[in-house]
Parts: C-alpha cells; structure tokens; sequence
C-alpha cells in the first residue's frame, strides 16, 4: 500500500524480484497478516531469491575448482555418482555456507508462518468449522492411521507436518502452509499458490481439447490448491480430493467454499486403499508434487490404484520434478539431493531415481499408453514471476514439473 | 490461548534430526545473526510504510527525509545518540580492553576470591 489504499498491482519494468506479498489472493479461511508478519514473508521471498540466484550458482564454481578436483585425487577418479559428489561438496566451506542459510532460510519462514497462524488458531478453527461443518463435502475418518512417511520426519521441516492439530479443530498448520509457501516460491505459484493446478489445466487445454472428465481425483490434495482450478475448469465434473491429513481437509473445504468453488469433496482417505471408490469411477487422477513425499510401497499401491479407479478413455497424470536422468550433470543430482537430505524430504532422493514408466507398466498401464510433457505454473504474469520465462535452475524448487501420465484404453 | 500457544509453539522444532554444516556454535550464531537480519528489514520496511503514509496525507513531502539536514543542536543529540549505541553494542571489546588492564594489575577470578575467602588457600 503507498497510502492511496490501493495495492499497485504491476511493478516497475525495471523491478526484477519477487512481487509484495499484499497480492497474495485471500479467501474465508486465510489468516490475518499483520504489516510486520507480511514483511517477514517478503524478505524471505528475497532471501530465497538471493540464495539461487547470487550464492548458489558459485556453489557450482566452488565445485568445479576446488571441491571436485579434490573429490577427484582423494578418489584417484572422478566421483562416480551423486552421493560421492554430495560427499565432496559437505567439506566445502562455500557449499556449507549456502546450506546453513538455505536451512536457517526455510526454518525462519516456519517459524513466521507459524506465529502468524498460531496466535490466531482458535479463530481460524472457528471459521473453518463454520463455512464446512455438517456439509457432505467434508468427510473425514478419524481413525485413518497416518502413513510413516508422513509422520516419521515433518516433509519441508514443516513441524506438524499436515496432520498435527495443536487441538480439535485445529487448522493452524494448514493455514500455515497455505500463506507462507510465498516465502518459499517468491510468488511462483500465483495469487492462490494454485499455479500447479492452473498449469496442468493449460497442459490439458492445449493437449487434450476434447477431454471432458466428469469424476476427477485429486490424491494428496493437501488444501486442494491444485485441485480447485480444475474443479473450476470443468464445473459439471464431480470432483474429489483425498488426503491423510484431516486439517488440509477441513481447511481445503472451508477454504474451497468461500472460493465459491461447490463441486469439489474432500475426504480423508490413504490413496493406497481407495476401496471405497468403484473401479474405472475416475476419468481423471493427477497428483501435484506429491509423489517425493510418498515410500516406494505406497507410491506402487497408489499406482495400482489409479489403474483400478481410472474409467476407459480416462487420464492419469502425476506432476513431480525430473527424473535424474543418465545425462544429468551428477553435480546438478546432488544439488537436487539437497531437499531430500537437509529439508526433510526422505523419499525426493530414491525417487527421482526411479524408472517410473517400468513402475507404471507394472501397475497395468501398457508402455504405448504412458503419456509425457511438461507443466509450468500458469499465473497472472502481469503480477506473478513465471517460471516459464526462467532461465535459472532452483534445483528441485523451480515452478516448472514432468508430467508423467497414462491414458486407460477406451 | 492463542498467544500462548503461538509463544510456545512458533519456533518449534519438525520432527527429524537438525543436519548441521558448520560448527554447531558457529551455525546457533549465524541463526540468530539472521533472525536479526530480518528484523531489522522489518524494521526497515515499517518505517518507509509510515514515510510513505505521511507523503500520502500530506504530512511530509517524499523525500524531506533523504534531503532532511539537522540543526547543529539536533546534529550533536544525534551523534550523542551513536555514541551511546555504538559504547553499548560494543560492549565486550571495551570489557576486553579493560581485563587486559585489569589483568597486568593481578585480576582475579571470583573463584579465587571465594576460595581466599573461605580460607582454603594460604594468603
């Protein structure tokens, strides 16, 4: 605000950052955010901005010069895979600097984001309960146990993770997640922190302009962020969001509500057993960003069952960051690695190694019928950065994913 | 209960063990180096909303700041102001400076002087 009580929406040509924070997009549920608290947000957006982009590239010259050859006479040869390279690179003072400021970075924007939500949790509670309780769309089961995954390390030193409630009802940590991710992405993911789910409707758009589901499953919907615009792209379809978590639940209706979107459910379920669904009763299942946070064991189960659940004709498609490919420089895997081992994200390593398309086939989708492409986060870019004009690599944090989908025959 | 619960719960720990990359006592330093950092671009950033709230209602013109020039009398309470900062921010180095002195001239430690007191040691 400049005093004229509007926010100015556009920067300046010449600015090159991440936008205010004040044009982050509100709904019923959103916390308050004082001037102090928003400011936080925003130097954080900066902080992490600066990290990528003026620290860390030199990480990469730290390891060309002194870190790798000094791997590579230690060894008598060049480090053979990504965890030699991650050996390496902890000894290197620069490399230890980054990292230090790149943890300390993601422990400051929980510790703001968690004040923030704390100390309005009782009324954040009260307004979830009022705008989704006693509505058919929310339905939760409390004695759902919570997969190891999820609760053994806090994914993205998130403490609570998704599932922790300081008390019944309490949606503080959904709140939590839902404002605060600014900090970590510099506004990347748009105005609702939904550019996945806008992504993936142009990638639909441009790719399969005849496709019109009619059931939609969202698995690992969190707060259904990236469910929601789907939902609002094909408003006839009947969509449903399934997540461990019951607080992403209940805040995701509430929040889903007083965005006016009606057609979505959310429903606390393990999308390793969604018996509850009728075979072949999806035309549409897509994960967003979902699949690092899951086990091997249940990302096989979870793709069994989207086989099951997915009708004749219908689209699979999971949304994650690349595969470490062969010819994927093995320093640029260890960087990748970085979330996986320093901000608690214990799968994101073993996946990316993976050769899904085999676990795909495995699960029943034939190799003809894999689908792949690429989904940037669609925002309004007279605002939002867009990843799609980056040239810059935020290894594993950057707004642009793989699709990796199948179709199920006619 | 809200408050309490944010002063409890705010800077919680996530589950899973903390990795550190540089010396522990070095990293503690640099996590309140930075929360520091941050502050102080609050700060910062709370006093160009009040300039610009005063620019917008006519209470100050943009840029009587920058272009602000104190009196002579205003400029001594200003630089009495640093001075006073500057004596308590570095604190330790003028302690320091003191215990050399202090120390040539035979300080003693508190333990010392205790175990005097009490007579254990022979004057």
């Amino acid at each position: 605000m400049d005093g004229s009580g509007e926010v100015k929406a556009a920067p300046s040509p010449a600015y090159d950052g991440p936008p205010d924070y004040r044009v982050v997009g509100r709904h019923g549920v959103f916390p308050e955010t004082g001037h102090d608290e928003i400011e936080r947000l925003n130097l954080l957006a900066h902080m992490n901005r600066h990290l990528s982009t003026r620290v860390m590239p030199h990480v990469k010259t730290a390891w060309e010069v002194r870190a790798g050859p000094k791997a590579e006479q230690a060894l008598g040869r060049p480090a053979r895979d990504r965890h030699e390279v991650q050996r390496a690179l902890l000894q290197d003072p620069y490399f230890q600097a980054w990292s230090a400021l790149r943890r300390l970075t993601m422990e400051q924007r929980q510790q703001a984001g968690r004040w923030t939500t704390l100390r309005q949790a009782e009324r954040l509670a009260a307004t979830a309960q009022a705008l989704s309780a006693g509505d058919a769309r929310l339905q939760l089961d409390p004695a759902l146990p919570i997969p190891r995954y999820v609760s053994a390390v806090d994914h993205h030193c998130m403490p609570g993770s998704y599932h922790g409630e300081a008390f019944p009802g309490d949606v503080s940590g959904a709140a939590n997640y839902d404002h605060a991710i600014f900090a970590t992405t510099g506004g990347a993911l748009g105005r609702y922190s939904d550019g996945g789910g806008q992504g993936m409707v142009r990638w639909l758009r441009r790719n399969l302009p005849e496709f019109q589901p009619r059931r939609i499953l969202e698995i690992g919907a969190t707060l259904g962020q990236n469910l929601l615009p789907l939902a609002q792209a094909f408003p006839q379809a009947e969509v449903v969001g399934v997540d461990v978590s019951a607080p992403v639940l209940r805040y995701g209706a509430a929040r889903a509500r007083s965005l006016g979107v009606d057609n979505v459910r959310f429903v606390q379920a393990d999308g390793s057993d969604l018996s509850m669904f009728a075979a072949a009763s999806f035309d549409l299942i897509q994960t967003t960003m979902f699949l690092h946070e899951l086990s091997l064991l249940s990302m096989k189960a979870i793709f069994a069952e989207t086989r099951r659940l997915l009708a004749p004709g219908g689209l699979v498609a999971h949304l994650e960051q690349p595969q470490y490919s062969p010819t994927m420089p093995l320093f640029e895997q260890a960087m990748r690695d970085w979330d996986a081992f320093y901000n608690n994200e214990p799968f994101w390593s073993a996946l990316h190694e993976l050769d899904l398309d085999a676990l795909m086939a495995e699960a029943g989708f034939p190799r003809e019928a894999l689908v792949h492409g690429t989904v940037t986060a669609a925002v309004d870019r007279s605002v939002f950065p867009d990843a799609a004009d980056d040239d810059g690599e935020d290894f594993g944090r950057k707004a642009a994913w793989r699709l990796l989908g199948a179709r199920a025959p006619s | 209960m809200s408050v309490e619960l944010a002063l409890a719960g705010a800077s919680a720990k996530p589950a899973g063990k903390r990795p550190y990359f540089l010396d522990p006592q070095v990293e503690r330093v640099l996590a309140i180096t930075m929360a520091a950092v941050q502050e102080l671009a609050v700060a910062r950033q709370r006093i160009d909303t009040l300039e610009r709230l005063l620019d917008a209602k006519g209470v100050l013109a943009w840029g009587e700041v920058d272009h602000f020039v104190p009196t002579p009398e205003q400029a001594a309470e200003r630089g009495l102001w640093t001075q006073e900062y500057l004596t308590r921010v570095l604190r330790v180095l003028q302690q320091e400076a003191e215990g050399i002195a202090a120390s040539a001239k035979g300080d003693v430690y508190s333990e010392e002087v205790a175990a005097e007191l009490a007579g254990a040691c022979p004057a």
